[in-house]
């Protein structure tokens, strides 16, 4: 969609207007693009870049350093194991292998139809819950690790 | 408006009153051992107070301690009092307190920054998080009187954007504290003006680094640099900062309202006061457990968390996240402060305590650790971003049982470059997982060795 017909470009406009412009606001633009479109597509990071006054290659270079930043679009729904310390030793990583197994993705892969996203997180400081995965932003404790896939299939219904 | 200690005092005796009338209900019986093991001084108000409601936290003597400060104290006092206590720096490092305030309050300049780092980014740590979220206040007035103390009017809260619940509290916290008067222009009518904006973090464990962080506040990259020169003279936007960790703030209200020397009467004589430990991994009672400085790991694991799950045998325990070790039983007796983990090759950290049972290869644990920091590497200098790779692979080997007596000789060599050679605490650390496991576990290391 081009830009001038966009609504969400005026949303990006807006919260670069609130923080003045500022350079150093960047990751909040950042983080407000990614909300908006659900992930940070070239196009967009050209646009904060020409918005801001910045180099694309310092815009590209901030949104790839950091793993909380998106450059594919995701799916419909999505599913993020996490592999903190607590979590690891409690087999997350066997919680993961075998959705990628079912779903025939690897972890920051979309299925082909679109319906599943599979990403993997560091850390949501849940550990008491570990294993955790979050299924579209609920989070899920105590993951059984003989059929992590029930709660899954349920969403992707 | 509040502008006095006696306007302070009226808003509280009030809303005890309403509390009274409305009692709130706590949802955790605080009767069993978990509980009654503990010394709670960071964790007092953690559920038990409205982290979305000020006059809560003013009830439970909240903004007492900056009042105080501001009405009765100077600057200088303020450092004082901290000294006394000999609180150190709760991130892990374990800097004391005070005598950061002390040198960024002698450097004169018309900007000075305080910066609170709640970017948590240890896997298996989450003490900070709920102190973010229960008693958010509580960070709040531990920043206003660093600012009061080192003559600094803006505060940065670094939160890492994995908390979305913490930031939302913060915010509030922030909204309502300014409404009030306790933050902004002239506070308590003592010319003191403190604000303070929070920054999101987006899931970069570098930059729990100070200098990283600071990169990563001023928009770009988060990677670290060459000290000196120290943050004291040039950190945020080169301008003087003081950078602390949430729980070190957290603990500066009861300091100043208890004075330093009550709080030095707590805990060990190099390490004073609490810690919170994140207690996780194989064990019956998982939670936050705030102890004195100096009990011992025993008690922590058996008597507050319940011993290990399903009846397995304890095999060790991980403190200090990438950057610590594992500690065998044996030295279980170990009393906790900065010196004793130390000496046992780990470290304090910033708190996260992983129990592990006798069904984990501790190579496997290692390896876990290492692959983290190597994928966590900014990549600005040599020996961490090659470095954490190569030992990554060097384990890989030993995992799968093909490496050589060559590949150990080399993997304790590599461990000791790439902690002498790097530039910042995480290169610096990383190796300590691999060397506390060879230390204490070698035999599975020498299982994986297959030119016997």
């Amino acid at each position: 969609m081009p830009i001038a017909t966009d609504d969400r470009y005026n949303t990006l406009e807006k919260s670069m207007k609130k923080l003045g412009y500022d350079k150093s606001g960047l990751i909040e633009i950042l983080h407000t693009a990614q909300e908006t479109f659900g992930y940070l597509s070239i196009d967009t990071l050209k646009f904060i870049a020409q918005r801001l006054k910045l180099p694309y290659s310092k815009v590209y270079g901030v949104a790839t350093f950091y793993n909380f930043f998106r450059l594919k679009p995701k799916g419909r729904h999505n599913v993020v194991v996490c592999l903190g310390t607590a979590c690891y030793i409690k087999g997350s990583n066997k919680i993961l292998e075998k959705i990628e197994e079912r779903f025939g993705i690897k972890a920051g892969e979309t299925t082909s139809d679109e319906a599943l996203s599979l990403l993997t997180a560091r850390c949501f400081g849940s550990c008491s819950l570990a294993p955790v995965m979050v299924c579209d932003d609920v989070i899920k404790g105590k993951v059984s690790l003989e059929n992590p896939l029930c709660e899954i299939e349920e969403i992707i219904k | 408006m509040i502008t006095s200690i006696q306007e302070l005092q009226e808003v509280a005796s009030k809303k005890r009153e309403d509390n009274e009338k409305n009692p709130r209900e706590i949802g955790v019986e605080r009767s069993s051992a978990f509980y009654t093991k503990q010394r709670r001084i960071v964790l007092q108000n953690e559920g038990l107070i409205d982290p979305d409601d000020i006059e809560d936290y003013i009830a439970h003597g909240g903004y007492m301690s900056l009042f105080k400060a501001l009405d009765e104290m100077s600057p200088k006092e303020v450092i004082e009092e901290v000294k006394i206590s000999a609180l150190r720096g709760r991130g892990g490092g374990g800097y004391p307190t005070g005598l950061k305030w002390e040198s960024v309050s002698k450097v004169i300049s018309e900007q000075k920054y305080i910066i609170c780092n709640g970017d948590e980014g240890d896997p298996g740590a989450f003490m900070d998080r709920a102190v973010m979220e229960s008693d958010p206040h509580r960070v709040l007035e531990g920043m206003a009187i660093a600012g009061y103390a080192c003559g600094a009017n803006k505060g940065y809260i670094y939160v890492r954007a994995e908390y979305p619940i913490a930031v939302e509290k913060l915010n509030r916290a922030i909204k309502q504290a300014t409404k009030l008067g306790i933050l902004g222009e002239n506070i308590a009518h003592s010319g003191f003006n403190f604000t303070i904006e929070i920054r999101l973090g987006a899931g970069a464990f570098v930059c729990g680094e100070a200098t990283a962080l600071i990169a990563s506040i001023e928009g770009g990259r988060g990677h670290p640099r060459q000290k000196p020169p120290h943050l004291s003279d040039h950190g945020l936007w080169g301008k003087p900062t003081v950078l602390n960790n949430v729980e070190t703030l957290a603990n500066i209200a009861p300091i100043i309202i208890n004075g330093g020397a009550w709080f030095k009467s707590i805990g060990t004589e190099s390490s004073s006061g609490t810690k919170v430990f994140a207690l996780t991994g194989h064990i019956k009672n998982t939670g936050l457990v705030e102890v004195p400085m100096g009990t011992t790991l025993r008690e922590i694991i058996f008597e507050i968390g319940g011993g290990v799950e399903d009846g397995r045998k304890f095999k060790a325990i991980q403190s200090g996240g990438p950057s610590g070790g594992c500690i065998p039983e044996h030295l279980l007796d170990l009393q906790v402060d900065y010196e004793s983990l130390k000496s046992a090759g780990s470290i304090m950290g910033s708190g996260g305590l992983i129990v592990i049972d006798d069904s984990s290869n501790m190579v496997e644990i290692a390896r876990y650790f290492m692959d983290f920091c190597a994928s966590e590497s900014c990549g600005k200098c040599t020996p961490c971003r090659v470095g954490t790779t190569e030992l990554t692979q060097l384990l890989d080997k030993f995992i799968a049982k093909k490496a050589t007596k060559k590949d150990f000789e080399l993997l304790k060599e590599m461990c000791v470059v790439v902690k002498s050679t790097s530039l910042c605490g995480l290169g610096q650390t990383a190796p300590n997982p691999v060397l506390s496991t060879i230390r204490y576990f070698e035999d599975e290391y020498l299982a994986g060795i297959c030119d016997d």
